[in-house]
């Protein structure tokens, strides 16, 4: 019986195929902006977690902004790593200077910092060591340049052992970093050379104290134990003062990130879901003219004995087939428009997720019903001899 | 076997009412031929309708195979009318979509029979109008007598205790016309209850017994040929 429904509908589908293109259409431009507009932030998301991740999600960044006269030592910095909950604690500065290899010069930027920020940032080597603790207590001019300060500058990446020049001091390179991972595509174009704490305090004429510093977690599970613990502590080290310092938690940007992605892929979906429900009004309408139209077949079936819920069930299943074939050529639209996208933007990859897909279907599916409804209900409720009287 | 008993149905049309049936009675046994003859307006058409289980009567009782048809909601009017009333219209009404054998299963399928009965019982259903070669052929592919059978058969196929035909030959030359009346002796010889309704004395003259209405009233009973 609902096999005999099925085709029945499809029958009557096809036979007026412009109409239930056009019909279709309405679902066709609903489904592909929802699972368009879904997979564009979904890709955003996913580029913007990246590059977060890229940080080191693993990590808090401590900045002290008032020392109140009490300022915070290299050693004190690192004492921290005596509390539980901390596995690495290392201090960080920045400075500007001028590279210079044989007769090549570059602007470089130079960090400042100790051995564990080798292991905080997940930092990988292309060749040589990264800096040790002996040479931040040694005071060594050695340096760890990134890759392109080594192409740039020596136009070759295996470079351990050269001597360059920074702002006239000469150091000794020992390694050189691995390039960011490339597939997320924000390779630096900066050069970038990390030297002893203590050696980029003496170069440029500051002092020893520590402004910032990053610290990892014990528990890679959870940064909120080692937040709260750290910023008690600053509490306390700072006379009390919660403006003297702050303590960022990359994952808590990360949270707050993903969650203004998720507000927009709800946003973007509600408002591509209220086209859906336009392309379901169509339907609703074009199945009222079908009724309409077809009210002697409803009375030519219901003479020879249709109950009404065979007459409710052949329209329901018509418009819930127009709104099915309209969803499934939506999804296979917007898979073409995704691949465009990519296409043309690289600095987005949008994806298509089985969650939207089937979120798609479902919704058109519901759409289908809600407005075939009304229009079945109609037909399924007409008086055999009125609708057997009725001529075209 | 088909008892009226003082059946009355009223239209409104505006303020009018009229009258489409005034206590009407009648009486038909199985395996009759009886014809129904009045002109338009006379109240055939609502006669047609309420034998037909289409419409009930506002007053009066009508009993179909003894079954009291007041009684039943529109869904177990629409069973009564597949299992035990096969129609014949003027205008054929066949489905346009289907093709002969599709449109003569179409009452089976609302049966629910399943699919090795139905095919057996539309093929003899087939055969018994002469239509077995054209089975797959849809209605505008076939003449207007070709589509009666069509009906005929369609009509047939439930094994009802009646068949009701509406003016089945007014859209028909008469030639063809002549054959449908054939196909319907032939089917009354085999034991089929019909009710012929018409306005032509010619086609009324043809079954065992006349049924005259008029104003809604029916009004003599008389024997035919």
């Amino acid at each position: 019986m609902v096999l005999q429904s099925i085709k029945m509908a499809l029958d009557s589908v096809l036979s007026n195929k412009m109409r239930s293109f056009l019909t279709m259409l309405g679902m066709i431009i609903g489904v592909m902006s929802l699972v368009v507009l879904v997979s564009i932030v979904n890709g955003a998301t996913k580029s913007v977690t990246d590059s977060i991740a890229n940080i080191g999600t693993n990590m808090l960044t401590v900045t002290i902004q008032d020392d109140k006269d009490n300022p915070m030592t290299l050693e004190e910095a690192e004492a921290l790593e005596d509390n539980e909950s901390v596995q690495y604690v290392a201090p960080y500065s920045r400075g500007n200077a001028t590279a210079k290899y044989e007769r090549t010069s570059e602007d470089i930027s130079l960090y400042g910092t100790t051995a564990a920020y080798y292991d905080i940032k997940g930092l990988k080597l292309a060749s040589g060591r990264f800096l040790k603790n002996a040479d931040v207590s040694g005071s060594t001019y050695v340096a760890v340049i990134n890759q392109t300060a080594a192409e740039e500058l020596f136009g070759r990446i295996g470079v351990a052992g050269e001597t360059l020049s920074l702002n006239g001091y000469h150091f000794t390179v020992i390694g050189v970093l691995e390039e960011e991972d490339s597939t997320t595509g924000n390779t630096s174009d900066r050069l970038e050379a990390y030297i002893p704490f203590t050696v980029l305090s003496k170069i440029s004429g500051g002092s020893r104290n520590v402004e910032t510093f990053y610290l990892s977690s014990a528990d890679d599970k959870s940064m909120d134990k080692v937040e709260t613990e750290i910023t008690n502590l600053m509490y306390k080290r700072f006379s009390y003062d919660s403006d003297a310092f702050s303590v960022t938690n990359s994952s808590t940007i990360m949270e707050t990130m993903s969650s203004v992605n998720d507000t927009m892929k709800w946003m973007l979906g509600g408002i591509a879901a209220i086209s859906l429900l336009v392309g379901g009004i169509g339907i609703m309408n074009i199945m009222l003219v079908s009724v309409t139209e077809r009210t002697k077949e409803i009375g030519i079936r219901k003479a020879i004995g249709a109950r009404k819920k065979i007459i409710l069930m052949q329209f329901l299943i018509e418009a819930l087939l127009i709104s099915i074939i309209g969803c499934l050529i939506g999804i296979g639209l917007s898979g073409v428009v995704v691949i465009a996208i990519n296409g043309l933007m690289t600095s987005v990859s949008a994806s298509i997720s089985l969650d939207v897909v089937l979120f798609a279907m479902g919704f058109s599916a519901f759409i289908g019903v809600v407005f075939g409804m009304y229009p079945a209900y109609k037909a399924a409720n007409k008086p055999p001899i009125e609708a057997l009287r009725y001529t075209n | 076997m088909i008892v009226l008993d003082n059946l009355c149905k009223n239209y409104e049309i505006g303020d009018d009412v009229v009258r489409a049936l005034d206590h009407a009675s009648l009486h038909i046994d199985d395996g009759e031929f009886v014809s129904i003859i009045g002109p338009s307006g006379s109240g055939k058409s609502t006669l047609m309708n309420v034998i037909g289980c289409l419409d009930v009567a506002d007053e009066g009782d009508y009993y179909l195979d003894g079954m009291s048809i007041e009684d039943y909601d529109d869904d177990e009017l629409a069973r009564i009318r597949n299992e035990k009333i096969g129609f014949v219209f003027q205008n054929f009404n066949l489905l346009s979509r289907l093709s002969a054998k599709e449109n003569i299963e179409l009452p089976l399928v609302y049966q629910q029979l399943p699919k090795e009965e139905r095919k057996e019982r539309v093929e003899e259903a087939l055969r018994r109008v002469k239509l077995y070669e054209r089975r797959e052929h849809r209605p505008m592919e076939l003449s207007g007598g070709q589509q009666q059978r069509v009906a005929i058969a369609r009509a047939l196929v439930t094994r009802p205790s009646m068949i009701l035909a509406d003016e089945p030959t007014g859209n028909l030359d008469s030639k063809t016309g002549d054959e449908i009346m054939k196909l319907f002796h032939e089917l009354h010889a085999q034991g089929n209850t019909i009710v012929l309704i018409t306005h032509d004395e010619k086609v009324a003259d043809q079954a065992e017994r006349k049924i005259r209405i008029l104003d809604g009233k029916v009004y003599d009973v008389e024997k035919g040929a």
